[in-house]
């Protein structure tokens, strides 16, 4: 029985990398959530938006970096990020007014949008690899560590050590002032309660004299802002790939579902729900069993559930489960 | 077939012939084999989505799950794999199953409470450690027999013809489970259920590598019968005879004739499910199907059971897929895993029923045709036209490299833009319903 190195061992490779993760995944579902709340369809093309604002961020991050500007012990992407939020917005925006507005006009059925949105995920996916191309591309600069693993075993005479990436350390800042500021903005302001209002009943917004128009450009504002933050804290916190941001797209629909679409709670919870099962299920558990467990029992085997190659089978393993027991999901979202 | 409709397969036949007659008729074969096994594709979809309204976007699923049915009904017996383990995988994906319709069971027979979750918790930890416990070593004795060469259970060695119904069933069978537990979603949620456990099986195929080897792939399926080998008739004199006779060149000719042949195959299927489905779309049954999309509730009203008839379409639809799936890898002749990707096998497939026009079997078709052949020439024409544009550079600048480069990109953006416009100009489609 060593059960602070099992506990240090749990924290460092199952806890803090799913905690990552899941704020990643939360603030992508908050995006696609609101989409669906608001402009009542899911959004196929997000997993490609959230690629194209990190392309974005990336080549002002270049230049930046030719330029000699960084920012410090932080990711010079950082100070790139609210440059490639209005490019991101601006080109949503553009969709918006090119593509889904004239649907909006005629009230097309849900299915029909998603179609739409699947046409803007072609067109966005090959925007993104005609410009950056297909390869891998890392983009994180500054420090390494918070917590260094040789650092901690020193600090605390552990003989597991500890290891906080700076990456995950952002992503965790990152977003929990995101979503305060997300949960203030839809709770306190004006344009914000209008949302809420459009979301729960269209005709009656109208009819209080919401402008429906300035609620969706609104909201494509945000669902930009969010998709290049989660975009990008992935990509720093990870490596950046246009194929594997499309992917994305899975876990990050999942996470939204699983919260039940419409529901900003939802999806933060929905997000965290998948990536601590993705993380749990593919992790090796013999390390932490061996620490927790008599040394006659302690496991030969990995003790691994699934291999990591099954993570999105996981994640939507569990949307299935949950869908089963609750039709809308967790926190009960909307259905059209 | 009123003469708009004809005149539109005419032109997308014409497209066909010019990639013939100006590139070479190789080339405008091997795609129309493709686009007929996607005009089946597209009917399958058509018949879930355009009869029904159902939303699949699990397509990729059902095609990857014909292509295992290729791999388990006409692959050889491989030596010493079912001795090795079979027994074991089978009676293991018994008890799997076995666990699941006993929690199944006692969910619905136990009332609701801690006694029932605990009871539940009990039989699926349990269930799966016995599945676990069974199952694994069976599955590493098949993997390790001849591992280099094999490692994989092997087929039945059955007529590749076999194995297209054998697809249809599998993705059948596959589509029943699925229905039963995920058609009672509405539409978006069975839209992103479908997406991922089409994204399941795929997992599932790339990684149980006894199953089909999975990213190690299969090759040499077997041809189905009327088809002959490439190199068989370059040997036979009668063939060398009649080539000479004709002055073909016998190893462009013999190549040829072959994709004839499976083109002749395939379109037989084509017809035989376009024919199918316009009888059962002028039934009684089609009718229904299209007053529950219409208008569930007042078909539901009129005592049509809507559960029965969404799952009876989701399944037969699947299994449409699923044949198609099949015959693609026959045509291929090797199952590879890790080339399923959704944009390609799920939305493009998606793309030729909206264009053709979703509700109509011949639109379906007329879709997969055009669509597939978009699919495959868009990109050398992208190519073409960003070498025009960057004829005037010079060489190794920088946007030159970059732009033939990214030229190949080109083609998802060309798709994106031809669906967006025909969901704008011509919303239900180059062919509508009736």
């Amino acid at each position: 029985m060593d059960l602070l190195n099992a506990l240090v061992v749990f924290t460092n490779f199952v806890f803090i990398p799913a905690v990552a993760y899941g704020a990643q995944l939360a603030i992508g579902a908050l995006g696609v959530t609101l989409i669906y709340g608001i402009l009542r369809f899911s959004n196929f093309a997000h997993g490609d938006t959230m690629a194209f604002g990190t392309m974005i961020t990336i080549l002002f991050t270049w230049w930046f970096q030719a330029m000699g500007i960084s920012f410090g012990p932080l990711p010079t992407a950082l100070l790139a990020l609210p440059l490639a939020i209005v490019l991101t917005a601006l080109f949503v925006l553009g969709t918006d007014r090119l593509v889904y507005r004239f649907y909006r006009r005629q009230r097309a059925a849900t299915s029909i949008l998603v179609i739409v949105s699947l046409g803007v995920t072609f067109i966005m996916n090959g925007i993104t690899r005609f410009i950056i191309g297909t390869e891998e591309q890392n983009f994180a600069d500054g420090e390494r560590f918070v917590i260094s693993a040789a650092g901690f075993r020193a600090a605390t005479g552990l003989s597991e050590g500890l290891a906080i990436k700076s990456t995950q350390a952002i992503t965790l800042a990152t977003a929990v002032i995101v979503v305060a500021a997300l949960f203030w903005f839809l709770n306190r302001t004006r344009t914000g309660k209008s949302m809420r209002a459009f979301s729960d009943n269209e005709d009656l917004a109208l009819l209080s004299g919401i402008n429906p128009e300035r609620v969706v450009a609104v909201t494509w504002i945000i669902t930009a802002a969010l998709a290049t933050i989660a975009g990008v804290l992935y990509g720093l916190d990870k490596s950046f790939k246009p194929f594997t941001y499309f992917q994305l797209l899975l876990p990050i629909f999942a996470a939204a579902v699983v919260g039940g679409l419409g529901s900003p709670v939802g999806a933060i919870a929905g997000g965290f729900v998948i990536a601590f099962s993705e993380v749990m299920v593919t992790y090796a558990w013999k390390k932490v069993l061996g620490y927790l467990l008599p040394e006659s029992l302690a496991p030969e085997a990995l003790v691994q559930l699934l291999t990591t190659d099954y993570k999105f089978a996981v994640s939507f393993t569990i949307l299935i489960a949950v869908l089963l027991f609750r039709p809308t999901g967790l926190f009960r979202g909307k259905s059209v | 077939m009123t003469p708009r409709n004809l005149a539109l397969f005419a032109a997308v036949a014409l497209l066909f012939l010019i990639t013939g007659v100006f590139q070479s008729w190789n080339l405008a074969l091997s795609i129309l084999n493709m686009a007929i096994v996607s005009a089946i594709m597209a009917m399958g979809v058509n018949i879930q989505c355009g009869y029904a309204g159902l939303f699949n976007v699990g397509i990729m699923g059902f095609a990857a799950l014909g292509g295992l049915a290729v791999v388990l009904t006409s692959s050889q017996p491989v030596d010493g794999a079912w001795r090795a383990g079979g027994p074991g995988i089978v009676l293991g994906l018994l008890l799997g199953v076995a666990t699941i319709g006993i929690a199944v069971a006692l969910y619905r027979r136990m009332s609701m409470g801690p006694a029932r979750t605990a009871t539940l918790i009990a039989v699926l930890a349990g269930g799966f450690f016995l599945y676990r416990a069974v199952f694994d070593p069976a599955v590493v004795a098949v993997e390790a027999n001849s591992p280099e060469a094999f490692g994989n259970i092997g087929g039945f060695g059955l007529p590749a013809l076999i194995a297209w119904p054998m697809g249809g069933l599998l993705a059948a069978a596959a589509a029943w489970a699925i229905g039963k537990t995920a058609l009672g979603l509405r539409s978006d949620y069975l839209a992103i259920a479908t997406l991922g456990i089409a994204e399941i099986v795929i997992a599932v195929m790339k990684n149980e590598d006894w199953l089909a080897r999975g990213v190690k792939n299969i090759t040499q399926l077997p041809r189905p019968w009327p088809v002959p080998q490439e190199v068989d008739l370059q040997k036979s004199q009668p063939f060398l005879d009649w080539a000479g006779r004709w002055g073909f060149d016998p190893v462009l000719t013999s190549s040829i004739i072959v994709k004839l042949a499976y083109a002749g195959l395939f379109l037989t299927v084509l017809l035989i499910v376009v024919w199918l489905s316009e009888r059962a779309l002028q039934s009684p049954w089609g009718r229904t199907m299209r007053a529950i999309r219409d208008n569930e509730v007042s078909a539901e009203a009129m005592g049509k059971y809507v559960t029965g008839r969404h799952l009876q379409v989701f399944i037969l639809g699947s299994a449409v897929v699923g044949i198609a799936g099949a015959m693609m890898t026959t045509l291929d002749g090797q199952l590879t895993p890790g080339s399923y990707s959704p944009l390609r096998y799920t939305f493009l497939i998606w793309m030729m029923v909206i264009v053709g026009g979703s509700g109509n079997n011949w639109g379906a078709v007329l879709g997969g045709f055009l669509i597939y052949w978009l699919w495959i020439m868009v990109e050398p024409m992208g190519l073409w036209l960003i070498g025009a544009v960057t004829a005037g550079m010079a060489d190794g600048t920088w946007l030159k490299t970059h732009l033939q480069d990214g030229a190949a990109h080109m083609r998802l953006v060309t798709m994106g833009v031809i669906l967006l416009l025909v969901l704008r100009f011509s919303p239900k489609g180059l062919i509508p319903e009736k």
